[in-house]
């Protein structure tokens, strides 16, 4: 019944949304909200804010000319398309960060050395290494394995992702309080089964959030990647190629924006769906 | 009670009281000589313990109280190998506090009852067992037994946060319980607990003691409690840390239970303490405090 109420109220949300595009479109000023000189509100013209109809019903239409597969189609396949890179980077990342993490709670001396870096990892511009890993990427030939774009990309979907789950995870490693351990080691147990026990069930109501966090990241470095790359097929590429089509076809650049947000709501939901599966450990203690 | 004493009668072997004479002969449980415990950091050493001595017959129930800080919890912690010593001598059962541990030879109690949130009551209290690869009929078995002894056998499928505080330190010593050992260490197991729970609480490990015939070093700061479940009370002193006296309040084996409480003696115990404590007498008669 909570979660029927939960699905309701986000549905409302949306609709909300949608009501405000609608009446801001029908009474905001053509021109838009200036203040003191600048735009802090869009102009209402078709060509900048088109009719929600009108994104709906420009899905159904062909993409290019008038015939053709549908918007809809070439998008939803795009859609395919990044979402298999973002997942790859998101699993790469998931298991690197917890790797680190896994590193840094058992040396004190590694989360001293590593996490200064971890943390310094995220502040550097993906315009800027995007290039940087596709060059060393072209230069790895593992057997008859050639490096393509498409790893690049997961690359760097991989990038933006580990960095959560190894901050969250270390953080969840770390969670179990003093009595717990303490009586792990009146059992005489070592620092694995320690680990088995206790610090990674402890560490799942912190993982989870992480994960979400890290399949955010994967998908935006995703759609990022894919334009700083060049690559072809996915929805970053879509996004940029219909903004050119704007001025003619107002409806159309919308159309990659809703599949960017639809492949960010499925990782979502994926990590929901893990999350119901370790349910068991997302209890929260109760002080006795 | 006389179905779950049976059971743990199975459980034990043989007789828990039997054995516990048998054993009084034997080694100590608890053989501490000229312990000190000094912690050093930047800002200097604090001496926590100094020159303790103490023996806990098996099968003794042993009180240590005292102030805040006069280093009680660190002594236990210390018979429990969670910390070491800086000088003096410490057995368990005549092996060393490390040896004792590795053996499963006490079962270990804390103020918060620590049962894994994610474990049911079940799974909690077999988690000794399962971490020391005993096979899960036997396993089984034990939940069983013990369940039924802590008067939560209804609950063995919930999980700790549906329980309340008095339930949870149940299952806590339930769990510390699980390996059958000889000695029990309780670090303020009930100072979480409400007056009324507590005393409930007191009266079931009372009762678990008296059929278990495990030795008990039990942390409290309530003078009652002591007096209540104890054999002999230690009385420390803090800032060095050092047993002041030691008050025998009565001979092993004695009942405990609710006319305890009302009983004479009880009162007299409970002043003999409080005096050791104090150092002198009370001014004047202030009745008896509960906690």
């Amino acid at each position: 019944m909570r979660r029927l109420r939960a699905y309701g109220l986000g549905l409302l949300g949306l609709v909300l949304l949608g009501v405000v595009w609608e009446v801001y479109k029908a009474l905001g000023p053509a021109a838009g909200v200036e203040v003191g000189g600048r735009v802090v509100l869009p102009r209402t013209s078709d060509r900048a804010m088109p009719h929600l109809t009108d994104i709906a019903g420009r899905l159904l239409e062909p993409a290019l000319g008038r015939s053709g597969d549908p918007l809809w189609q070439v998008v939803g396949h795009a859609c395919l398309f990044s979402l298999k890179i973002a997942a790859i980077g998101w699993v790469v990342g998931v298991v690197v960060g917890m790797a680190l993490a896994l590193l840094m709670q058992r040396f004190r001396l590694a989360e001293a050395a590593v996490l200064p870096w971890v943390v310094l990892s995220q502040t550097v511009p993906l315009i800027a290494i995007a290039p940087l890993i596709r060059r060393w990427g072209s230069q790895v030939h593992l057997g008859s394995y050639a490096w393509s774009s498409q790893d690049s990309v997961a690359v760097i979907a991989a990038y933006l992702a580990f960095f959560p789950v190894a901050v969250g995870m270390l953080r969840g490693l770390k969670a179990p309080d003093a009595t717990h351990l303490d009586l792990m080691r009146t059992y005489g147990s070592g620092w694995r089964t320690t680990l088995l026990r206790l610090r990674l069930p402890a560490s799942v109501p912190y993982l989870i959030p992480a994960l979400r966090l890290a399949a955010a990241a994967a998908v935006i470095g995703t759609v990022v990647a894919e334009v700083s790359i060049g690559l072809r097929g996915g929805i970053g590429r879509l996004v940029i190629e219909y903004a050119q089509a704007a001025g003619g076809d107002p409806a159309k650049p919308w159309a990659p924006i809703i599949g960017a947000v639809l492949v960010g709501l499925v990782a979502a939901g994926f990590v929901a769906l893990l999350g119901v599966f370790l349910h068991p450990y997302r209890r929260s203690e109760v002080a006795a | 009670m006389t179905s779950s004493t049976e059971a743990l009668r199975q459980a034990q072997g043989t007789g828990g009281t039997a054995q516990a004479t048998e054993r009084a002969q034997a080694t100590p449980a608890v053989h501490v000589a000229g312990l000190d415990r000094v912690f050093t950091s930047k800002q200097g050493s604090v001496t926590a313990l100094s020159g303790v001595d103490l023996d806990v017959a098996p099968g003794e129930f042993v009180s240590l109280i005292g102030p805040s800080g006069c280093g009680k919890s660190t002594l236990l912690r210390i018979v429990a190998d969670l910390d070491s010593p800086t000088d003096g001598t410490l057995e368990v059962f005549g092996k060393s506090a490390r040896q004792a541990r590795l053996d499963q030879d006490y079962g270990i109690a804390f103020q918060q009852a620590g049962l894994l949130p994610w474990r049911t009551v079940a799974r909690n209290i077999e988690l000794p067992l399962a971490l020391h690869k005993v096979g899960l009929a036997e396993r089984r078995a034990r939940v069983a037994e013990l369940v039924e002894l802590i008067g939560l056998a209804e609950f063995a499928g919930s999980y700790p946060d549906q329980l309340s505080g008095g339930m949870q330190q149940r299952v806590a010593i339930a769990r510390a319980l699980a390996e059958r050992p000889r000695l029990l260490l309780m670090d303020e197991p009930f100072g979480a607990l409400d007056e009324m729970t507590r005393e409930r609480m007191q009266n079931e490990l009372a009762r678990i003691c008296g059929e278990t015939g495990a030795a008990v070093v039990f942390v409290t700061h309530s003078i009652p409690e002591a007096v209540f479940l104890s054999d002999r009370v230690v009385v420390m002193s803090p800032r060095p840390g050092r047993i002041v006296s030691v008050v025998p309040v009565r001979l092993p084996g004695t009942t405990r239970d609710e006319a305890l409480r009302e009983d004479a003696s009880f009162f007299s115990a409970v002043a003999a303490v409080r005096e050791a404590l104090h150092g002198a007498p009370p001014a004047a008669a202030r009745g008896v405090e509960n906690r």
